[in-house]
C-alpha cells in the first residue's frame, strides 16, 4: 500500500531524512517510532505530498508522490501534529468544509459528516465552535477530518500528544477501531502506545532507518544475545556463584540483579545462537546450590528502543 | 472551479464571523462618509459663488463623484493590507495550511479562491460608497455611467493590491509583517508617477506607467480604456502567479 524507497530530505547544513526505505501492507497499523527530531514528521510530510523528497521515491496505493500528487492526496487522510482546525468554525461546518476539499458533495457529504462525527464521538459538539472545544475533542475532530473521505491510508502524526490519560486511552481505542478499513501509519515517541496499537514498527533515529520489523521480531532480533533470569538459593556469597556462572560455555555476561533472602537473582546473557539453559542448570546443581527459577527475560520495547537509538548515537 | 468556490466561501465566512469585516466596514463608513460630506459641502459652497457659474452650471459628477471615487482609491491603500495580511500568514501560523496543501486540490485553486474571497470582502466595503453616492440621486440627476466605471476601476485596482497582498502574506508567518509590506508596496505603486514631475527619461516613463493612479484616473472620468484594463488584469495575474509559485516553494523550502 505504501512503498518508500530510499527517500532523503536534505536542507543546507543538515539532513532531516537520510535514505529511508520501508513498505507497509494494506490494513496494517505501523508505528513510526523515534526520538524527537528524528525525521518522523518530515517522512510523513513527504508521504502526504506536503513536501517532495530531495531524492528517492515514495508511492501510495501505486501512485508516486511526485508524479501523481492529486491521486495520492485523494487516498490519504492526514492528521498533523497540531490538528489543522479553524477556530471560528463550528464542528459540523468544519467537517463539511474539509469534506468538500476532499471532493465529497451533496448527500454523500452530509452522510459522511454524520458518520465520522458518530465514529469519532464528536456528534454531541457538532454545533459548537472549534475554539471552544477541549483538547481531547479537538484531537477527535482532527481525526474525523482525516477519515472523512474514507481514505485508504491514514497518516497520524503524534495523535495522542498533549492529551490527558483518559483522552489518550480513548484516542488509542478509536485508532484501533479504524484499523480494519484503513492502512495506518502513526508516529509517536511513546513506546507503550506502539506496543498496544501497532503490528509493525519502523524505528528511525537522526534521519536514518534503524529497524523495521514486526513487534515480536523486533524484540527477538534486536537483542543479539538472549537473556536468562535465574534464581539461585545458596548460603554462600554472591561472588563465587557469579564466577561459576560466568565460566559456563557460551555465557557472555552475568549481572547480579537482586539479592534475595538466602539467594540471588542473576541475569545471564548468552552469545548469539547459544542455548545455555541446560549448562547453567547443571553448573548450579553441581556446585551444590539450589536452582529455584530459570526463565527467559524479555526485553521491553523501551529497552530495545534505547539500545537501538543509543548505538545509533554513539556510532 | 468547485474547489475555488469552496475556498472562497470559507474566506468570506471567516471575515464575517470575526470582527475584521465589521471593523473594516465601520472604519470605512466613517472615513468615506466624511470625504463624501466634504465633497458635497465644497460643491454647495462653490455653487453659491456666482463667479464659478461663468462656465455654465456646475457638474455633480465633476465636483463630487470624481473626487469621492479618487479618495476611495486612497483609503483602499490603508484597508487592503488589513484585508490581505491574514490570507496566508494566519494559515501558516496555525498549521491549517497543511490541510489545504495535503487536500486533493491544486495550488492555484487555493490562491484564486482566497483572492476571490478577499475581493468579495473589498466589494462589500465599496458598497458603502454606493450608499453614499446614491443620496446624490435624491437631490439631483448625476450621470450614473462614470459611477459604474469608477466602481469597475476601484475593483480592478483593489484586485491588483489584493493579489500583491496575497503574495506578500504568503511570504511570512507574521500578519503584521505581511500587512506592513503590503502597505509599503501599495504606497510605492501609488506614487510611482511622481517621477514625471522632474524627470522625463525612459525610466520615469516606465515607472509612471506602473503607477496605479495613472490608470485609475481614466475610470473615475468615465472612460474604460482597454490599456488600463489590460494593465490591471496583468498585475492581478502576475500577483496570483507569484502567490501560487511561493505556495509551491513552501514545499521545497519548508
Amino acid at each position: 500500500m505504501i512503498k518508500v524507497e530510499g527517500i532523503s530530505k536534505r536542507y543546507p547544513g543538515h539532513t532531516a531524512v537520510d535514505n529511508i526505505s520501508f513498505e507497509v501492507e494494506k490494513g496494517q497499523i505501523v508505528g513510526f517510532l523515534g526520538p524527537n527530531g528524528a525525521g518522523k514528521t518530515t517522512t510523513m510530510r513527504i508521504l502526504t505530498c506536503f513536501m517532495p523528497p530531495s531524492s528517492g521515491s515514495a508511492t501510495v496505493a501505486g501512485f508516486d508522490v511526485l508524479e501523481n500528487p492529486l491521486e495520492v492526496k485523494r487516498r490519504i487522510g492526514y492528521l498533523p501534529e497540531t490538528p489543522p482546525l479553524y477556530p471560528e468554525m463550528e464542528v459540523a461546518e468544519y467537517l463539511t468544509f474539509v469534506g468538500k476539499l476532499k471532493g465529497l458533495s451533496g448527500d454523500n457529504l452530509k452522510k459522511r459528516v454524520a458518520e465520522v462525527s458518530e465514529k469519532c464521538n464528536v456528534a454531541d459538539v457538532s454545533q459548537k465552535l472549534v475554539s471552544k472545544l477541549s483538547k481531547g475533542y479537538k484531537q477527535r475532530v482532527g481525526l474525523a477530518q482525516a477519515i472523512i473521505h474514507n481514505p485508504d491510508v491514514l497518516i497520524l502524526d503524534e495523535p495522542t500528544s498533549g492529551l490527558d490519560p483518559k483522552q489518550i486511552h480513548e484516542t488509542r481505542d478509536l485508532i484501533k477501531g479504524l484499523a480494519g478499513e484503513h492502512t495506518i501509519i502513526l508516529s509517536t515517541h511513546i513506546l507503550p502506545e506502539v506496543e498496544q496499537i501497532c503490528e509493525r514498527v519502523v524505528i528511525i533515529s537522526r534521519g536514518k532507518l534503524v529497524a523495521t520489523d514486526s513487534m515480536e521480531g523486533l524484540k527477538n532480533r534486536m537483542h543479539g544475545s538472549h537473556v536468562i533470569g535465574l534464581t539461585v538459593e545458596t548460603a554462600s556469597e554472591s561472588g563465587p556463584v557469579q564466577e561459576k556462572l560466568e565460566r559456563v560455555a557460551g555465557v557472555s555476561r552475568v549481572i547480579l540483579k537482586e539479592t534475595l533472602e538466602g539467594g540471588f537473582f542473576f541475569e545471564v546473557e548468552s552469545l548469539q545462537g547459544r542455548r545455555v539453559q541446560a549448562e547453567l542448570a547443571r553448573a548450579v546443581v553441581e556446585a551444590g546450590w539450589d536452582l529455584t527459577e530459570l526463565r527467559p527475560v524479555s526485553l521491553s520495547l523501551e529497552e530495545v528502543f534505547l539500545q537501538l537509538t543509543a548505538t545509533e548515537a554513539s556510532a | 472551479m468547485r474547489n475555488i468556490l469552496t475556498i472562497c466561501q470559507k474566506e468570506i465566512k471567516s471575515y464575517f464571523v470575526s470582527p475584521i469585516a465589521y471593523a473594516l466596514m465601520a472604519i470605512y463608513a466613517i472615513v468615506s462618509g466624511f470625504f463624501t460630506y466634504v465633497a458635497v459641502g465644497y460643491f454647495l459652497d462653490r455653487s453659491l459663488d456666482p463667479s464659478s457659474a461663468r462656465g455654465g452650471p456646475m457638474d455633480v459628477n465633476e465636483w463630487v463623484i470624481r473626487p469621492v471615487i479618487m479618495n476611495v482609491g486612497v483609503i483602499s491603500l490603508f484597508l487592503i493590507p488589513m484585508i490581505t495580511m491574514r490570507l496566508f500568514a494566519e494559515e501558516k501560523r496555525s498549521g491549517t495550511i497543511e490541510l489545504l496543501i495535503t487536500s486533493p486540490i491544486r495550488d492555484y485553486e487555493i490562491v484564486v479562491g482566497k483572492w476571490l474571497g478577499a475581493l468579495a470582502m473589498y466589494a462589500c466595503i465599496l458598497s458603502l460608497t454606493a450608499v453614499n453616492l446614491s443620496v446624490l440621486f435624491l437631490f439631483g440627476s448625476p450621470d450614473w455611467r462614470p459611477i459604474a466605471t469608477g466602481f469597475l476601476g476601484m475593483l480592478l485596482q483593489g484586485g491588483c493590491l489584493l493579489s500583491i497582498g496575497a503574495f506578500l502574506s504568503n511570504t511570512t508567518k507574521n500578519q503584521i509583517m505581511a500587512g506592513a509590506m503590503t502597505f509599503g508596496v501599495s504606497l510605492m505603486m501609488w506614487t510611482f508617477d511622481w517621477f514625471t514631475g522632474f524627470k522625463t527619461d525612459a525610466w520615469a516613463k516606465v515607472l509612471a506607467y506602473l503607477s496605479l493612479t495613472a490608470h485609475f484616473e481614466q475610470f473615475s472620468k468615465g472612460v474604460i480604456d482597454s490599456k488600463d484594463v489590460v494593465f490591471y488584469v496583468s498585475v492581478i495575474v502576475l500577483g496570483l502567479f507569484l502567490t501560487t509559485r511561493s505556495l509551491e516553494s513552501l514545499r521545497w523550502r519548508a
